[in-house]
């Protein structure tokens, strides 16, 4: 009898974990539109080229070959918990954008794209304005469309494509562009720095709440391109702004490189509150293709009193490559970081944050959690300084693993550097698979194990995905579900 | 970075070298000195090497003795260890040369003496141990200590045998110029042994000193080492000590790292739990001031189900004084059931002192507990208060706090008196006395 009953359950467990290895890729359509693209390699040439298609000014130009001359002398990192196949970047094409570009309203927009965008659940379409967000949709390496920019203008936001800020506010993007993330920062901040295309830029004035969140969509669709876009956002005294970024790419049998910046500069008692729910194509059961996501994301806080607060659900790409980070240069600033990375079959993440205080009365709070399942590697990095002069830095980190299947890895490694005697510095990490005690205890109560997996985890991320902001987290949960539930065995 | 000399002086003086030598470290000379020669030392952008100075240490012209010359000093003289209650065999190790004195005979077989005697009497098992878990490595200091190590202690305690008494090994360094001492030492717990090692590292010279001592220990099935060890050495002593031990199924192994006074010092231990159900406990204690570098760096592998890591390791940082802990535990695709838990807890006193952490955990099995923790702070303010309004002065207060933070990792030694000693020592460390026995004469 007892035996039998073991060999239902384990029937049962193994339909179950096939039931959601088999689950596919909702995003792995690919939209056919006619692109605008340039041969793939890189070289100074390759840069003028995107410099010259774009119209851009000389200084951009300038700066563009500076990072490009600067690339050449790096080598990539190679010190990540990361198996990263080589990349070739000859290989790669640098600059692919929608045809038709830069619609004067909704009529111009190719119905073929915006099909592709309400197949994402986007809410490009204006008559969608119940939803109350305002969207910068990215394909490839183009902006297409951003809604909602009158509303928005009337309180002196500029919300646009960074390409369009560049000739409307060359000044702004002139004073802040790479002063977070210089070009000098790592290898692939360098390599975007030379080749980036687009991305939004933000400006919220003095003094303004920002009435709706802010939201990019990022979407690769070429074959055999990478992209490569930048953020900037600018949030000036007493202001606040809500922002949120999803990226979704095609199914491919290649792996695309996707290397980004993003900058956030908080003044003077502003807030900026940065979501991601990145879900990325992860490369299918054998670990073939995906994106390789390797991201730069810094946030100063310039001003006293200022916050940042940066929340993240990870749950695509095959290779994940960031560390969003807070500078806490204003006294009494506040960084906060929110962090949930999963990862299934071979998918790799190696992420997490550093906070650096260098103001007096900076806090800091890291939760993390990670789940790893099927043959997967999740790394949990993280950097805490407090500087010599940071008086009174408060820091507390968390970072949880939980395991599923005897086949994945989940790892910590956290760095603490502390410089001041006045600062507490916590650090508390564990790692443990879901307790036998809890299905148990779900069972009793008439709760099936799968239901009881998704309640867990819920339960486990929520402290995170509580942090985002609604339609997100709905989003969220839906991915976590998709991802994972049902893999205990 | 003068690795070069020291290659130099292993090709140069090869014959001398080799003569003076325990046969079984000269194999493998010439490989080390090609790998150094090939990769040379490591540099702070070496992951494991970031916050560590004993390269630049390197520098200095230090005195190598490959003539193995005696140097004239009477170590009862200087060394009193009067430790009421502890009877131990106590051995006295000169630089790095065997100080003959006590018997050699530990009873029920068990031995200790140095690794020259060793091959002589025990030639099997010195064959079988010695270079297994250090020949592959490929490390800078691994490959210094290959190239220039001539002697060093053996332990041998076979089947079934307990030793009663602890077994007290003290380095002493004493030179009249800079002096770089290497040895490479070999301990063997057979099945179901036990016995304790208590290891005190002292300097009685004003000069520089580079030790690069590098232990190997095996602990059998169900064989239990414990291994204490002491510095209180001086400003211009670095003190490079790694450790490697190799764990069968059942067995335990006890480390506890006491640093009361040192210069530079880098611990490096590494531990493979490769049976099932073995445990290993590793605590340390460091206190440091003035411009002391204190570094412990633990590599634990769980490679078997069911086994069990704790870490336990305390810094109280004074003045300017660097700490460094940097813990590693692994835990490899099988290893169920595992238990391994991680603690750091700093306390800085001042502004200039610094701390860095790095507590690391890398897990490949599914069914596991572990954990880590790490915490950098400063003396409860409301401890302080609540002890102030009782009467209790502030100095008074304040030692009563640092006791008790330093007690949970003094409770790892298993020897009641030893215990008491170190627990008098470090309290007299903290009143900023000397800390050292009376009738003592080391000098710090």
């Amino acid at each position: 009898m007892k035996q039998d009953k073991e060999k239902d359950k384990k029937k049962e467990d193994e339909e179950l974990i096939h039931s959601v290895t088999n689950r596919d890729y909702e995003y792995g359509f690919t939209t056919d539109i006619e692109t605008d693209t340039i041969p793939a390699g890189l070289s100074e040439e390759v840069v003028r080229m995107i410099s010259a298609k774009k119209g851009e000014p000389q200084w951009l130009l300038d700066f563009r070959l500076k990072a490009y001359r600067h690339w050449l002398t790096l080598e990539m990192p190679r010190w990540a918990h990361l198996d990263i196949p080589e990349i070739d970047y000859q290989a790669i094409t640098y600059y692919a954008a929608p045809r038709k570009n830069a619609p004067k309203s909704m009529d111009e927009v190719d119905p073929e794209l915006l099909r592709t965008f309400d197949k994402l659940g986007i809410p490009l379409e204006e008559r969608k304005a119940l939803s109350g967000m305002a969207v910068d949709a990215v394909m490839d390496s183009v902006s297409v469309k951003t809604t909602f920019r009158e509303t928005l203008a009337e309180k002196g936001i500029i919300f646009c494509s960074i390409s369009e800020a560049m000739k409307d506010h060359p000044d702004l993007v002139q004073k802040y562009l790479g002063s977070v993330v210089p070009h000098t920062d790592n290898y692939f901040a360098a390599l975007n720095s030379a080749v980036f295309s687009d991305g939004s830029f933000v400006y919220i004035p003095k003094g303004v709440r920002c009435p709706m969140e802010l939201s990019t969509y990022f979407r690769i669709n070429a074959m055999g391109t990478g992209q490569f876009e930048r953020t900037l956002i600018v949030a000036d005294d007493d202001s606040y702004v809500s922002y949120l970024e999803g990226c979704t790419a095609p199914q491919r049998d290649e792996n695309q490189l996707h290397a980004a910046i993003v900058e956030i500069v908080v003044m003077n008692r502003a807030e900026v509150k940065y979501s991601t729910v990145q879900n990325w194509y992860p490369g299918d059961k054998e670990g073939k293709g995906g994106i390789y996501n390797f991201v730069t994301k810094r946030a100063v806080c310039r001003g006293d009193n200022s916050k940042i607060s940066w929340t993240q659900v990870e749950t695509g790409s095959a290779i994940t490559w960031k560390y969003p980070s807070c500078v806490l240069m204003g006294d009494n600033s506040v960084g906060e970081f929110y962090s949930v990375a999963v990862t299934n079959n071979y998918q790799q993440a190696d992420t997490g944050t550093k906070m650096i205080h260098l103001g007096r009365n900076t806090r800091s709070r890291i939760i993390s959690k990670g789940i790893s399942a099927g043959r997967s590697q999740n790394s949990y990095r993280g950097l805490v300084k407090v500087a010599p002069k940071a008086e009174n830095a408060r820091n507390f980190s968390q970072c949880d693993s939980l395991l599923m299947g005897d086949k994945c890895g989940a790892h910590t490694f956290p760095y603490m550097d502390i410089k001041n005697e006045t600062a507490i510095v916590e650090h508390e990490a564990t790692t443990s698979k879901i307790s036998e005690d809890q299905l148990f205890y779900c069972a009793q109560r008439g709760i099936g194990t799968e239901d009881a997996v998704g309640l867990i985890i819920g339960g486990y991320a929520k402290e995170v995905i509580n942090n985002l902001p609604m339609e997100f987290a709905v989003e969220a949960q839906k991915l976590l579900a998709v991802s994972l539930e049902g893999s205990v065995g | 970075m003068n690795e070069k000399q020291y290659i130099d002086l292993c090709r140069e003086h090869r014959e001398l070298l080799e003569r003076n030598s325990a046969a079984c470290l000269n194999r493998g000379r010439e490989e080390a000195a090609e790998w150094l020669e090939c990769h040379g030392l490591p540099t702070r952008r070496h992951e494991s090497y970031l916050y560590c100075p004993l390269m630049e240490e390197m520098g200095r012209d230090y005195g190598v003795n490959v003539a193995r010359v005696k140097f004239p000093v009477n170590p009862h003289d200087v060394f009193k260890c009067n430790v009421p209650g502890i009877h131990a065999n106590v051995y006295f190790i000169v630089n790095d040369q065997f100080y003959a004195n006590s018997h050699p005979e530990l009873g029920g077989g068990a031995v200790f003496c140095s690794m020259k005697t060793a091959e002589e009497r025990f030639p099997e098992i010195v064959g079988c141990y010695a270079g297994r878990l250090t020949d592959d490595r490929e490390d800078a200091f691994v490959a210094m200590n290959r190239m220039l190590a001539q002697d060093g202690y053996f332990l041998y305690v076979p089947k079934g045998v307990k030793v009663e008494l602890p077994v007290q090994v003290v380095n002493i360094m004493r030179s009249d110029v800079d002096y770089m001492a290497t040895a490479h030492n070999l301990i063997v717990v057979e099945e179901g042994a036990e016995v304790t090692a208590l290891v005190c590292d002292h300097t009685i010279d004003r000069v520089s000193f580079f030790a690069n001592r590098m232990t190997e220990a095996y602990v059998g099935h169900g064989a239990h080492l414990r291994y204490y060890t002491m510095e209180s050495s001086h400003d211009t002593m670095n003190n490079l000590n790694q450790l490697y031990v190799k764990q069968e199924g059942d067995s335990e192994f006890t480390m506890c790292t006491v640093g009361l006074h040192n210069g530079k010092t880098r611990n490096y231990t590494e531990v493979y739990l490769d049976g099932e159900g073995a445990a290993a406990t590793l605590g340390g204690m460091l206190i440091s001031d003035g411009a002391q570098h204190s570094e412990n760096q633990t590599l634990i592998y769980h490679n078997a189900p069911r086994c069990t890591s704790n870490e336990l390791f305390k810094y109280i940082l004074d003045e300017q004084s660097e700490g460094v802990f940097a813990g590693r535990t692994i835990v490899k695709e099988g290893a169920q059931k595992t238990v391994a838990q991680q603690t750091n807890r700093n306390i800085c006193l001042t502004r200039e002192a610094h701390m860095w952490a790095k507590p690391q955990l890398e897990i490949y099995a599914d069914d596991v507990k572990c954990g880590h923790g790490a915490t950098t702070g400063q003396l409860d303010e409301q401890a302080m208060f609540y002890m102030r309004t009782r009467g209790i002065g502030e100095t008074e207060a304040r030692m009563l706090l640092l006791m008790a933070f330093t007690a949970d990792v003094i409770d790892l030694v298993e020897f009641e008196a030893l215990r008491e000693r170190i627990r008098a020592l470090v309290e007299k460390r903290l009143r900023g006395e000397a800390a050292h026995c009376e009738g003592c004469r080391t000098v710090r």
